[in-house]
């Protein structure tokens, strides 16, 4: 249950910050962890897991966690649950973000006694007290020193609305939740966030094998005065298994819902604990005062049928003894009016190509095509261009080989892989039906952002 | 605080080398000392930052102590925290320095801002200095009856923090009975929770040397507190109870959610009277499986799996129960956060692969995972596959083996051949393994050619279409020793269906030289005498310069595995034939690597490093760090009932754990490897069972030959085991031991502390006739042996086995003796294992023991 240091390190492996509350691990912790990342396997390819132990060195536990390049580290000598020590290193990060408004290494240096002040109240002598913002803030007395958000690269999938998409203040999610505006008043404004991850495998055939949504509400307030806030979601929601069971000796069952006719069919999900439920089965409401800060709302994962917004055709066929072409095309399947950004294509080609000239259609404008020596990797950049639902866009590529090959080209390129963003829309059609705040005067109209966000996590297609 | 000492020896050229900074520093932090200026504070802020700066990155500040503690004296409650983080960091390697600290943090703990009472008494008693501690008692004595809760939470804490640094001073000021008082009347959770979590820790530290504490653990565990936990954690801002189902549901928590970790943790532990203390438990705790953080749900998981251990329809619903939760957070978390839920949900996947059998989609790996959560999908997808979706599981794993990824790519291929060994239906998996082959890939190759070997030793009725395949793989091309062992190993095998078999040996016996594994020269030895013995014309010649080449091998076995060959050729080449070449005989199951004990032992330590080692914590904890549950450990397994009455012990009848009675030599290897040392290298076990697969390594050359390492291994046990009874080599007859015939234990103690000890004796001894015959009443030697106070504390199995478990504890110490006995009674043999407190005196206790048993169904 207790942890015995934390500590942050940056990608070089300098100490950022470094708390030890129990004293009891040896010193030269925090190098024999980075020795231990740094060199996990010999030829450098596995990435080390986020918890080992070196019993040969100093017995000591080592849980980490990446974020924005940063090493956030505890160690500890007790055999304690693995989920709540990695759990709280990565609620320690969003304690720390929503302090300092961005979290880099810079806006670290700046502000680490902010953060030792941070990291006395959340742990006491290996015992987590509290991670939340809202109960640290009676505690904490430094004032961020703010970063501009210029210089800093996005870390949560909320920050993608800051770029390209005009509807958005673009400080708003990475302002600090202590810091005052310049201004000197706070805006009061509340901002809800449907992100929803996408995983799709298709067959060499196009045939959709495995098909996921891991979607998020997100939530960050800025209203003064913790007002009550309701939350309606589609009547039509169901969820394939009822929350909950009922356990008795005669019976155990778990109670299902009908999850019968059409409307969204959830597989499950889970709920942040300031989330009520009370009306949640009869009306689909969520009612929760929001705490200050970043949270989570309701995570949910989806596997009915959805529409991919994607669809990708790849060829590749032998062209004579050393050469090979590539076609790669992708089709936008949503409404024209709807825009995905940040677009690349990737793919594998055969260990022996050894050049590879590329074809754009005839005015394309915004692609960038790279072929990647060391990896043998194709790469297609829509990063500057951006789709248009229904739209569609091709690639033909002309490989060289270094050698003559008698088997089955497509064994030896592919999966193609795809990355995008299509902000306003979801996939999954669950929507944030109202957004109440439950207030005093009827002249209080606070700002309310309801964004939706579409990215692709594992989005691949075979040949 | 980061490594001073260490961290200036290599000082960053980025970093100051600090020297002159810090004489700086001191000299500022003077003038300032005593100023009341206007503004001194901002100064004295930005002073105080650098102090701190550089003592994060590793310089040593502890110079300027003097001068931090002179500057303090201020109402700025930003400079007071640095200053107390200061303070905390080098107060214990200044401990004169330190005394300065103490009046004024004194002063501090009776401030009238609640806020700066309590940082000033965490700070006081994170001083961590010994001779200082008689200062601690009044500030934590009024902090712990401080109306401001902020104070309250950290003045518990203190006295944990007090406990560590003087457990004696703790114990005398009588702070433990305080907290127990304020965990149960407490208005505020928090302070609650951190009652618990030191009284947890005190408790169990105490308990190896008092009894008081022993009970005080126990209590903890009793009805009425976890009760008054569990409905407090519903009750009090649970308002909005409703009926639901005739169930009782509450909503809002009021602990945070770690202390609700906490609290579920203790509940684990809790031995519900009735089934209906099970349901009420698990419907309280229902709707904590849908919460946000992973670990609530892993520890609520933990609670509904302890609670049904003995209930298998409910506990089987139960993990059904839980499988959707744990998936969402998988895929909801960042990587690292899913990796610890796939961790434990691969446990349960282990357990129970036909509840999962159709999510076998959800451990499809993705391409942007890392590698570590691949290759737990891939164990995953691995244990799942059964007739229904087999086809699908490696129609996908053929995918990974394209994959860049070279090391998954692998795995991908491994996983294929560990499916295909578990399946009755292979037809369609060996189709895709000689695939591979066809892949011209190296390490597919090489993956391949191992799971072929593998498979054919299973199956060898797929030999032709194997071999035809294999045939046509140039040896050239191969050079991982597996893969080129499981090559030889097929050429000597089928060297008759090979038509080139005895060219491509000689071709490899001829590049003897160059051929840097032990392991393949070993294979090429026993593959040129098969070979030889199918096709002696071809092969005369090349088995004749192996023989020579091994016999003049530097390497010891090689060396002698030649020798022997070649003289057991001399002897008589029938014989020879017979001993190396015997006909062939399938494997029907390969060795696990695991034992079931050990999985069992993983599982009970469910939400834990554990599964995420995949080893028991007794691997790669000491005791004392096991953690604060330990004490009361694991309810456990089935295996034994807990009704039995500690006074009149009547042989229970025994269920699960007649699987034991087939334990494998590897499952003895393991225990023995165990006792056969005292913690100076957990690894034991291990070491052994490396021995002995690298012995069925070597049993694949040659039916024959697998006797005779079995026949090894069991004296290797005999080593292990005699190893320590005998340590003061020539002992004259041990001390008689005494026992006490009264003695008492719980069977849950026994069964805790029967997984807890290692094995100290193993030992067989034959029973006489009598004792056989008077043994078709087992109850009649429970009852023989409880006159000689060894009593019985379940029994079971059915002739010839019979399985009996005793203890005995030593008079007038409370040392206990535990014996696994096995008789079986058509060899008329006794084996028993003794697990004892004292490692010591477990040969005495074994002498009482056998002589008991020796005069059992005498007159």
């Amino acid at each position: 249950m207790m942890i015995s240091q934390f500590f942050v390190l940056s990608q070089r492996g300098d100490n950022i910050v470094f708390r030890d509350y129990r004293a009891e691990v040896p010193k030269g912790s925090t190098e024999t962890f980075f020795r231990k990342v740094k060199f996990w396997k010999e030829d450098g390819n596995a990435e080390a897991p986020p918890i080992f132990f070196s019993l040969n060195v100093d017995g000591v536990n080592y849980f980490h966690v990446k974020v924005v390049g940063l090493y956030f580290v505890a160690t500890t000598r007790v055999n304690v649950s693995p989920s709540l020590v990695l759990e709280l290193l990565q609620r320690i990060a969003r304690v720390i973000k929503d302090y300092l408004g961005v979290l880099n290494e810079d806006s670290f240096r700046k502000n680490f006694v902010l953060v030792y002040e941070l990291l006395d109240e959340v742990i006491d002598f290996g015992y987590v007290q509290t991670t939340s913002t809202e109960v640290l803030k009676s505690y904490v007395f430094n004032e961020p020193i703010v970063i501009a958000p210029a210089r800093l690269q996005p870390i949560d999938p909320a920050a993608i609305f800051t770029q390209g998409a005009k509807r958005m203040p673009g400080t708003a999610v990475t302002k600090s939740v202590v810091a005052n505006d310049p201004s000197g008043r706070r805006r009061e404004e509340i901002f809800v966030d449907i992100i929803e991850k996408i995983s799709v495998t298709f067959s060499s055939s196009g045939y959709i094998l495995t098909s996921e949504i891991d979607g998020t509400i997100q939530m960050k307030s800025y209203l003064s005065g913790n007002p009550e806030i309701r939350i309606a979601l589609n009547e039509d929601l169901n969820i394939g298994r009822g929350g909950r069971s009922v356990y008795g000796i005669a019976s155990f069952t778990p109670y299902y819902r009908s999850s019968s006719g059409s409307g969204v069919i959830l597989d499950d999900c889970n709920f942040h604990e300031s989330v009520r439920l009370d009306s949640f089965d009869s009306d689909r409401t969520l009612s929760l005062v929001p705490p200050d800060g970043e949270f989570p709302v309701m995570n949910y994962r989806m596997t009915q049928e959805f529409k991919p917004p994607f669809h990708v055709n790849t060829l590749i066929e032998e062209a004579g003894r050393l050469k090979a072409e590539v076609i790669i095309k992708i089709r936008a399947e949503f409404p024209s009016d709807i825009i995905a950004n940040t677009i690349t294509v990737q793919m594998p080609l055969p260990n022996f190509t050894s050049r590879a000239s590329f074809e754009l259609e005839p005015g394309a404008a915004g692609q960038k095509t790279d072929f990647k020596e060391s990896n043998k990797m194709l790469e297609w950049s829509l990063k500057k261009a951006s789709i248009v639902g229904g739209a569609e866009h091709t690639l033909r590529a002309k490989l060289t080989f270094s050698q003559e090959f008698h088997g089955n080209i497509t064994k030896e390129a592919g999966p193609v892989s795809m990355t995008f963003t299509i902000p306003m829309y979801n996939v999954s059609k669950l929507q944030v039906k109202y957004l109440q705040i439950a207030k005093k005067s009827s002249s209080y109209n606070p700002y309310r952002w309801v964004r939706y966000v579409t990215q692709a996590n594992s989005y691949v297609a075979r040949i | 605080m980061p490594p001073p000492a260490a961290s200036s020896r290599y000082p960053s050229p980025s970093q100051p080398s600090g020297k002159s900074e810090v004489t700086d520093l001191k000299s500022q932090l003077r003038q300032l000392a005593g100023s009341r200026a206007p503004g001194v504070d901002d100064s004295k802020r930005d002073l105080f930052k650098k102090v701190i700066s550089y003592m994060t990155i590793g310089i040593d500040v502890s110079s300027v102590f003097g001068e931090m503690v002179m500057c303090s004296a201020t109402s700025d409650i930003v400079l007071k925290k640095m200053c107390y983080l200061y303070v905390g960091n080098y107060a214990k390697g200044n401990p004169d320095l330190s005394l300065l600290t103490i009046n004024f943090l004194q002063r501090d703990c009776k401030d009238e801002d609640p806020m700066i009472r309590g940082l000033a008494l965490r700070s006081l008693c994170s001083l961590r200095v010994p001779n200082l501690v008689e200062y601690l008692l009044g500030p934590l004595g009024s902090g712990l009856k401080d109306n401001n809760s902020y104070v309250r939470t950290i003045a518990v804490t203190g006295v944990l923090k007090l406990y560590h640094i003087s457990a004696s001073t703790c114990i005398d000021a009588e702070f433990p009975a305080t907290l127990k008082s304020l965990m149960l009347h407490d208005s505020d959770a928090q302070v609650v929770a951190n009652c618990l979590a030191a009284l947890q820790e005190i408790w169990s530290l105490e308990a190896s040397h008092s009894e008081e504490a022993c009970r005080e653990k126990e209590s903890l565990l009793s009805k009425p507190l976890i009760y008054y936990f569990l409905n407090r954690y519903s009750y009090l801002k649970g308002r909005s109870k409703f009926q639901y189902g005739g169930v009782c549901f509450c909503r809002i928590k009021e602990f945070n959610e770690w202390a609700q970790c906490l609290i579920l943790e203790l509940a684990v532990k809790y031995v519900p009277s009735d089934s209906n203390d099970i349901f009420d438990i698990m419907n309280l705790l229902e709707d904590r499986l849908q919460h946000a953080n992973g670990a609530v749900v892993l520890a609520t998981v933990k609670v509904f799996l302890q609670l049904t251990l003995s209930m298998t329809d409910v506990h089987q619903q139960v993990y059904e129960r839980i499988k959707s939760p744990l998936l969402t957070l998988v895929s909801s978390g960042s990587p690292e956060q899913s990796y610890a839920i796939l961790s434990h949900l691969h446990l349960l996947v282990v357990r129970a692969p036909f509840i999962f059998a159709s999510d076998y989609k959800h451990f499809y790996c993705q391409y942007n995972e890392p590698s570590y959560v691949k290759k737990l999908k891939l164990e995953m997808l691995t244990a799942i596959a059964n007739e229904s979706n087999t086809y699908e599981i490696v129609t996908e794993l053929c995918e990974y083996a394209a994959n860049v990824d070279i090391e998954i790519a692998r795995e991908s291929i491994r996983a294929v051949g560990k499916i295909a060994l578990q399946q009755y239906d292979v037809n369609a998996i060996v189709d895709r393994l000689l695939q591979f082959l066809e892949m011209e890939k190296d390490y597919v190759t090489a993956e391949t050619l191992v799971l072929v070997k593998d498979l054919l030793r299973k199956h060898p009725q797929w030999s032709h279409d194997c071999i035809s395949v294999v045939g046509g793989i140039s040896s050239k091309n191969i050079q991982e020793p597996k893969a080129k062992a499981a090559l030889i190993w097929m050429l000597g095998e089928y060297a008759q269906d090979m038509s080139d078999a005895p060219y491509i040996l000689e071709n490899l016996i001829e590049n003897w030289e160059e051929e840097h594994s032990a392991e393949v020269r070993l294979h090429l030895l026993t593959a040129a005498m098969k070979c030889f013995f199918k096709r002696a014309p071809e092969t005369q010649k090349a088995l004749g310069i192996a023989l020579a080449a091994g016999i003049a091998d530097f390497h010891q076995d090689v060396h002698d595995r030649a020798l022997f060959y070649y003289r057991v050729l001399q002897y008589d080449v029938h014989v020879a034939e017979r001993v190396v070449s015997p006909p062939q005989q399938a494997v029907s199951a390969f060795a696990d690597t695991q034992s079931s004990e050990i999985k069992d032992r993983i599982f009970d330590e469910f939400n834990s490093l554990s599964v995420i080692y995949q080893k028991p914590s007794y691997i790669f904890t000491d005791k004392e760090h096991r953690g604060p549950f330990e004490f009361s450990d694991e309810l456990g397994s089935t295996s034994i009932t807990p009704e039995v009455s500690s006074d009149i012990v009547p042989a229970q009848q025994f269920e699960a754990n007649d699987k034991d009675l087939l334990l494998s030599t590897d499952e003895k290897d393991d225990n023995k490897g165990l006792s056969s040392n005292n913690g100076s290298a957990y690894t034991a076990p291990y070491e052994s069972s490396n021995i002995s697969s690298q012995m069925q390594e070597l049993a694949i050359s040659g039916p024959a030959a697998s006797a005779t390492t079995t026949q090894s291994s069991f004296d290797f046990d005999d080593l292990l085991g005699l190893g320590l009874s005998t340590a003061p080599a020539p002992t004259p007859s041990p001390p008689l031991l005494k026992l006490n015939a009264r003695a008492a234990l719980d069977p849950r103690a026994f069964q805790q502390k029967w997984r807890q000890l290692p094995i100290s004796l193993s030992q067989e001894y034959s029973v006489n006739p009598q004792g056989i015959a008077a043994l078709t009443v087992p109850q009649s030697l429970i009852k023989h042996m409880q006159s000689h106070s060894i009593h019985c504390i379940a029994s079971g199995g059915q002739s010839p086995n019979f399985k009996f478990f005793f203890f005995a504890q030593k008079e007038a110490e409370p040392l206990d003796y535990l014996t696994e006995c096995i008789i079986n009674s058509s060899s008329a043999k006794a084996q028993i294992k003794v697990k004892a407190d004292e490692q010591s005196t477990s040969q005495a206790f074994a002498t009482v023991f056998e002589t008991a048993l020796s005069k059992f169904g005498m007159p």
